[in-house]
């Protein structure tokens, strides 16, 4: 705020604007002036990463939408011909199809960070809930933008999908046949989901806006999870975090061309290239791979509703998880039982990833089980307990002291 | 179920516990559909699977494919600088036409896109040449005439009331066998993108007599490779020398059309791949450059700050 207020434009025009709407004052304390921890390691890129990604997904899903046809006839050959016929056109889709899948990769990163270094404590809750909207309305978009194709997995997953609400008691049936807007998956499900799948990025847009306005609020988290206590402690954004984010995505970037360029199939699966037939289910169903930990979970459960309710308690525990930590110290460099667990819940969460793409039976199902087990007691028993009998590491007095005494401090509370 | 050992399913991993449960969900969505919902499909799985999985060491019997992966072949449009060989291309499409068409239909190739550089590189004249060999409906006058560059393939032909067989313009993606944990990691490193050639090759190469025991049903042939239901319905297509080769190098076996007739088939599937990787090259030499830039200017940004 003391930054908005030093800041005047040099032409008198722009003072004249400046006057009237301080978009530039704005501007400049948010992104150029903005105080932030000197001490951010590479996992504070993501954030920037995640904001580029969304702009690519809207720029790229624009232009297809020019060339796309909704309809449960023109759907796939729509596609194909923006595949084969319009210029660079296969660019666009590869882009936009693998670019889903690298925003789920940022934001699982990110979401991590956030659990690891405790970005979710006081003061920040309503920045990590605006968060965990954001990634609902992330696995949504995703959902409805997979369907589009038209494919023989688009078609089966958004019949899979569908089906769910119908597990919910009494109103279940009706639900189903209103998403549908008749009684199966068909043309009019297509045409609302792409209707929705154009609107909610734009509603992704707006909640980054309030992301990024509830962080700036408190400012940054950092690595030691301790508070900014002075000037000392920070660093202005420009230059120095504009040319470290520039640099992590341009890695991210480069990752990302892997995908596209050389192995654009890779992360699809092959019955998506098969026209959606109603009467021919492909031989395994699985979702995308960003969605199949939440998949597994959902089969874990042996009764439907109860598959469906742990589904979607599986990210609703989320919004909960500032209240759940007891712990006082954010950073789990202080915090060496919980940083075991925070281990423990990563491999979980891949053990399951890996459980979601192969049969639910035998053992399989047998470890989804425990791993369920152990993705919610992680939320609802350990971070609860954690807080009131866990021996924390001595913090640091301040950012400076432990980065400025060439991170002795910091080093001695990490052994 | 639950009283077999880890050991045990994880050694049996892999297409076996994938056929079976891809079986299982048919199964269940047969009986779905007999009730008008497409629902339940996830209900279905796992009781559906249990009764399969007694069957699964059964001795004989119908068996459940695929019973083999591919063999991994050396492909000229694999990896980050593979290209298509037009010579081969140009096999390929003989032996689909001269073959294949009699039953398959490529009705997303348009006859313009054979004179493609990047593809199987027609001149202009041949190009027309093919166009003008193959009969296709005008869709204003409902007539039938020989094709015209802008004209596509037809599709695969109707036999009777029989189901037509699958069109293969996309086939090459379409198809592709899980090698399962870690091999699918390491493809993606490698990498190695081309199961749905290999998978086509491997198809039209594994036509053999069934083991003593193994029922085969009629109307149906026995090929371990078949992926996409539960026994195939194609005949044997090819066989050495059925297709006469311009070339005198070229080897007229059922191992060659089958690699040329898959690249062919690899190109219709993704007919931009070798621009795609052409432009790739180019993009990622771009944008790891400009990482080192930005390195170097962050470094230079950061020089005197301790964090």
């Amino acid at each position: 705020m003391e930054a908005l207020s030093r800041w005047q434009p040099k032409s008198r025009a722009a003072r004249w604007f400046e006057s009237r709407l301080p978009l530039g004052s704005l501007i400049h304390s948010s992104f150029i002036a903005f105080p932030t921890p000197r001490n951010l390691n590479y996992w504070w890129t993501f954030g920037g990463i995640l904001a580029f990604m969304l702009a690519v997904q809207i720029v790229t899903g624009i232009v297809l939408a020019m060339h796309y046809i909704p309809s449960s006839d023109g759907a796939f050959n729509s596609v194909e011909a923006i595949m084969r016929d319009v210029n660079y056109g296969w660019l666009l889709r590869y882009i936009h199809a693998n670019g889903a899948s690298m925003f789920f990769v940022a934001v699982y990163i990110h979401m991590f960070r956030g659990l690891y270094y405790g970005s979710y404590k006081a003061p920040r809750e309503v920045l990590w809930i605006i968060g965990v909207l954001l990634f609902l309305l992330m696995v949504a978009t995703a959902f409805l933008g997979y369907v589009l194709p038209w494919g023989q997995m688009s078609y089966w997953a958004a019949t899979v999908i569908t089906n769910l609400f119908g597990a919910i008691p009494v109103v279940g049936e009706a639900i189903s046949t209103w998403l549908w807007g008749g009684f199966a998956v068909g043309q009019p499900l297509l045409n609302r989901f792409f209707s929705l799948h154009y609107l909610l990025p734009f509603m992704i847009a707006g909640l980054v806006v309030l992301h990024i306005w509830a962080l700036h609020v408190p400012g940054n988290g950092n690595p030691l999870g301790i508070n900014v206590k002075s000037r000392q402690d920070t660093l202005p954004f420009h230059p120095y975090y504009t040319t470290k984010d520039l640099f992590g995505l341009a890695v991210f970037v480069l990752f990302f061309a892997w995908f596209v360029f050389v192995q654009p199939n890779y992360l699809g699966h092959p019955d998506n290239y098969v026209p959606a037939d109603p009467l021919v289910t492909p031989s395994h169903i699985v979702p995308e791979w960003y969605f199949l930990p939440f998949y597994a979970i959902l089969r874990a459960i042996p009764s439907k509703l109860g598959g469906v309710i742990a589904f979607g308690g599986a990210i609703v525990v989320l919004f909960f998880v500032p209240w759940l930590d007891r712990s006082k110290v954010r950073s789990a460099r202080f915090r060496p039982v919980f940083k075991t667990f925070f281990w423990l819940l990563v491999a979980c969460a891949v053990g399951l990833g890996y459980l979601g793409s192969q049969p639910a039976e035998g053992s399989y199902l047998t470890i989804s089980r425990f791993l369920t087990a152990y993705y919610f007691a992680f939320f609802l028993i350990v971070l609860p307990l954690l807080g009131k009998m866990e021996k924390t590491k001595p913090l640091p007095t301040s950012i400076s002291e432990a980065v400025l005494n060439d991170g002795k401090t910091a080093a001695r509370a990490e052994a | 179920m639950a009283g077999r050992g880890i050991g045990s399913v994880m050694a049996s991993l892999g297409w076996t516990k994938m056929a079976l449960a891809g079986l299982g969900l048919a199964l269940g969505t047969v009986s779905t559909l007999a009730q008008e919902t497409p629902a339940v499909v996830i209900e279905g799985v796992g009781a559906v699977v249990e009764t399969q999985a007694e069957d699964d060491h059964a001795e004989g019997g119908v068996p459940h494919y695929p019973l083999e992966k591919p063999e991994r072949l050396d492909w000229s449009f694999a990896g980050p600088f593979g290209a298509y060989d037009a010579a081969q291309l140009q096999r390929g499409l003989q032996v689909f036409q001269q073959v294949c068409a009699l039953c398959h239909g490529l009705e997303r190739v348009a006859f313009r896109t054979l004179a493609s550089e990047t593809g199987p590189f027609l001149t202009e004249e041949q190009m027309r040449e093919v166009a003008a060999s193959v009969m296709v409906v005008d869709a204003d006058t409902g007539d039938r005439r020989p094709a015209r560059p802008a004209d596509y393939f037809p599709g695969s032909p109707a036999f009777g009331s029989a189901r037509p067989a699958p069109d293969l313009s996309l086939m090459a993606k379409a198809r592709g066998v899980s090698y399962g944990f870690p091999a699918w990691l390491i493809d993606g490193i490698i990498p190695y993108q081309e199961n749905g050639a290999d998978y086509i090759h491997a198809l039209l190469t594994g036509y053999h007599a069934a083991p003593a025991g193994t029922t085969v049903s009629p109307g149906t042939f026995y090929n371990p490779y078949f992926v996409a239901d539960e026994a195939i319905g194609m005949p044997p297509p090819l066989s050495d020398g059925r297709v006469a080769y311009a070339d005198e190098a070229i080897p007229e076996t059922v191992d060659q059309y089958a690699r040329d007739v898959a690249a062919f088939l690899m190109w219709t599937a993704e007919p931009k791949l070798t621009d795609r990787k052409q432009l790739g090259f180019q993009a990622i030499v771009f944008i790891l450059i400009f990482a080192v830039l930005l390195y170097f200017a962050k470094r230079q940004v950061w020089r005197n700050v301790k964090h």
